[in-house]
């Protein structure tokens, strides 16, 4: 029985380190990826998505499904619609002239940048708030929606705000997302849970998995809206502007991108959507 | 762009191993309580009242047959919406050891089952008591066809934790997203991860193994 | 909880929906994990020099990962080193590999289970390893691995759940979109979505014990 378990230990051991050994052979240390674009040096690289966008004659764009006003499936017609769907459905106009000419896949936080980056999807637009860490991973388009991370709450809780925050609550978010950092920023003593995606974590919520929920004002208000049990406390504690991104890289993408944008702010297309999925006009 | 950098797993060493003690915690306290419950369920299941058998057999038939993420998604939001509230943690190990029970009993049993009933009635004839025979005559044959099986099934419960991650059950998978979330380097994070279950899995294996050569050889 | 309002046909049909997509996914899987197993299995049975000693090795190490963290490795981690595929291709593929490692195992097992006497006798009747390999061992191994192999398509079948983790439409994506229209609907969801996993699995844990039943 001894020499069993000495020989099944040994044998671990062994497997163990040639399974270690073959990962640090097969990497090395910091390597670099070979498929994305080496910091956009190359000229051909630069207009690579938007060629290879025309040439299938159809847009990839990441968006979210599960957040209401932005991007949102129904489970009766399992259509997605929001705010975003309908700047996604611009840009296949614009670049395509057709604005059926789009593909959408479900993205979350935690896997938008990864399915950018591997050239799953050309863009994300996907209630993406521009960061400097981003930056580095991802180019960003101009600032097409305005923000602020704010909290959700049952109607009768106590919490009234970021200052109620403590160490015995929960506090809900979703992973890969700012709103998750920043709050560990903001409210360092609160216990924070993360979940897949806004649905999930929204879910949790109502099962009573945690005290508030954390994201940006506009994602907490369609909540709000789909369940009056909820509401927005506290005001917004950070600012959360809104980008559409794109491999690194991709200057003549990014460009058209934000001529769409100001073209459609010229012609009151963007007001129009804007009031349609807020109910209220642009500031 | 970085895609490979080892130092993500000093860097967030604290949280790996934080991850990696819930994963083993949440395991081992879901087989404990699969064995004890899988020891009732296979009592149940050979004992002489019938309907004591269809309970037990649909028990483990209705639990065999449905995913793991259905059972803990009904301990994670199923049980609170009836005024029930388990966090993450609590409702994955839950989920985790009322699945795993099932297989337990149909092993448990299957072991039972093994052993000739010319034996047991042996036994007693030369003399021994019913439990004399079951600790003398049964059980030690049983253990031989239970106890690999009790052992793939503790490897399955170490790799099917990987789901607390979806409950925010604070688990190797969870700190895992979270390190992938910060440090944009999700190849070497998921890949270090990889290697924390194999740390677990690959000597319960190896173990497994040996006793079923073991039992084997003493049979023939 | 609301089960009027849960099963309304709308509701139903996008639970049905994303059940059609389990079942594809399932079935693709099916087929590739069965040939990926045979063919792992066999070769590591029939101990060819160092080829069989790295089949041993990478089947034994993919057997001993979370199936949640191969999934999502292979849809949207392994992707960023440019080996690209859809959500779909990627829940397929990840199932593929999983268990078809596992069927490997029962492949190899089943192989050594058969009688080292027919093995003998069909060498001294003449025929080469290969020969006793293709008539002998494989299909007398087959049948006797045949239970444990369709207890392992019922696994294959329950583990498609866990491409919610890449966002596949599949049926418990779809029970997580529905819960998340109205936490009333949670429960119903679950109840459903169970009923539909427990027809198909039992029906074929019905077919794996006949089986069995028919080989003693």
């Amino acid at each position: 029985m001894k020499n069993g378990f000495t020989r099944t230990f040994k044998q671990s051991v062994a497997m163990l380190s040639l399974i270690f050994i073959l990962v640090l052979a097969a990497c090395g240390n910091n390597a670099t990826g070979g498929n994305a674009s080496e910091g956009g040096s190359s000229s051909e690289a630069g207009g690579a998505t938007l060629a290879a966008i025309k040439e299938r004659d159809k847009l990839i764009a990441g968006v979210k499904y599960d957040t209401k006003l932005f991007g949102l499936q129904d489970p009766a017609t399992g259509n997605v619609e929001g705010f975003d769907i309908d700047i996604a459905k611009a840009l296949a106009k614009k670049i395509l002239g057709d604005e059926t000419k789009i593909e959408l896949r479900e993205v979350t936080s935690k896997t938008r940048i990864p399915l950018l980056q591997s050239g799953e999807i050309d863009i994300i637009i996907a209630t993406m708030t521009i960061t400097d860490e981003r930056k580095q991973q991802v180019d960003f388009s101009d600032v097409y929606f305005e923000a602020g991370q704010s909290l959700l709450v049952k109607v009768d809780s106590p919490i009234t705000g970021l200052e109620s925050l403590n160490k015995d609550t929960k506090v809900l978010a979703v992973k890969g997302s700012t709103s998750a950092q920043n709050i560990r920023e903001k409210a360092p003593d609160a216990q924070v849970l993360e979940f897949e995606n806004y649905q999930d974590a929204f879910t949790a919520l109502r099962a009573g998995q945690g005290d508030a929920l954390t994201t940006d004002n506009a994602i907490l208000l369609g909540m709000q809206q789909q369940d009056p049990n909820y509401h927005l406390v506290g005001g917004n504690f950070t600012d959360e502007p809104y980008g559409m991104a794109i491999k690194k890289g991709e200057t003549e993408f990014v460009n058209v991108v934000n001529e769409l944008l100001s073209e459609m702010k010229e012609s009151g297309e963007y007001d129009r959507l804007y009031e349609q999925w807020m109910g209220v006009k642009p500031e | 762009m970085v895609i490979w950098d080892s130092s993500v797993l000093f860097d967030h060493w604290d949280r790996y191993m934080q991850g990696f003690g819930q994963t083993v915690l949440a395991s081992l306290l879901a087989l404990i309580g699969s064995l004890i419950i899988g020891t009732i369920i296979a009592i149940l299941r050979i004992s002489p009242y019938r309907w004591l058998n269809v309970f037990g057999a649909a028990y483990v038939e209705f639990l065999r047959n449905i995913p793991l993420l259905v059972v803990v998604f009904f301990f994670f939001l199923g049980l609170p919406s009836l005024g029930i509230p388990l966090d993450g943690f609590s409702s994955g190990t839950i989920g985790l050891m009322v699945y795993t029970s099932s297989f337990i009993a149909e092993a448990i049993r299957a072991g039972i089952q093994a052993v000739p009933k010319g034996q047991t009635e042996a036994a007693r004839s030369s003399g021994l008591s019913y439990v004399q025979s079951m600790w003398h005559v049964v059980l030690p044959q049983a253990v031989k066809v239970v106890l690999p099986a009790v052992g793939n099934q503790m490897i399955n419960l170490v790799k099917n934790s990987a789901i607390l991650g979806v409950v925010a059950g604070l688990d190797l998978m969870y700190y895992a997203d979270l390190i992938s979330s910060d440090t944009f380097l999700p190849i070497p994070v998921y890949t270090f991860v990889a290697l924390f279950y194999l740390v677990l899995t690959v000597p319960l294996s190896m173990a497994v193994h040996y006793m079923e050569r073991r039992f084997a050889r003493s049979n023939a | 909880m609301d089960f009027a309002g849960a099963y309304s046909w709308p509701n139903l049909r996008f639970l049905l929906q994303g059940f059609w997509m389990t079942l594809q996914v399932a079935g693709l899987a099916i087929v590739f994990s069965f040939i990926l197993g045979v063919v792992l299995g066999t070769i590591r049975y029939a101990r060819i020099p160092v080829l069989s000693t790295v089949i041993a090795f990478i089947v034994d190490t993919i057997r001993n990962l979370p199936l949640l963290l191969i999934i999502f490795f292979i849809g949207i981690v392994l992707p960023q080193t440019g080996l690209r595929l859809p959500v779909f291709w990627a829940a397929v593929v990840g199932l593929s590999i999983f268990e078809g490692a596992m069927i490997a195992e029962i492949v190899r097992s089943g192989l050594s289970s058969v009688d080292k006497g027919q093995v003998e006798a069909a060498r001294a009747s003449g025929l080469s390893y290969m020969q006793t390999l293709r008539h002998i061992i494989l299909p007398l191994g087959l049948r006797r691995m045949s239970p444990p192999m369709v207890s392992q398509f019922i696994a294959l079948i329950k583990d498609t759940s866990l491409a919610v983790i890449i966002s596949l439409p599949e049926l418990m994506r779809n029970v997580q979109v529905l819960s998340g229209s109205s936490f009333a609907y949670v429960i119903p969801a679950l109840i459903f979505a169970s009923l539909l996993y427990f027809t198909v699995n039992y029906s074929l844990s019905l077919v794996a014990k006949r089986l069995e039943a028919r080989q003693t």
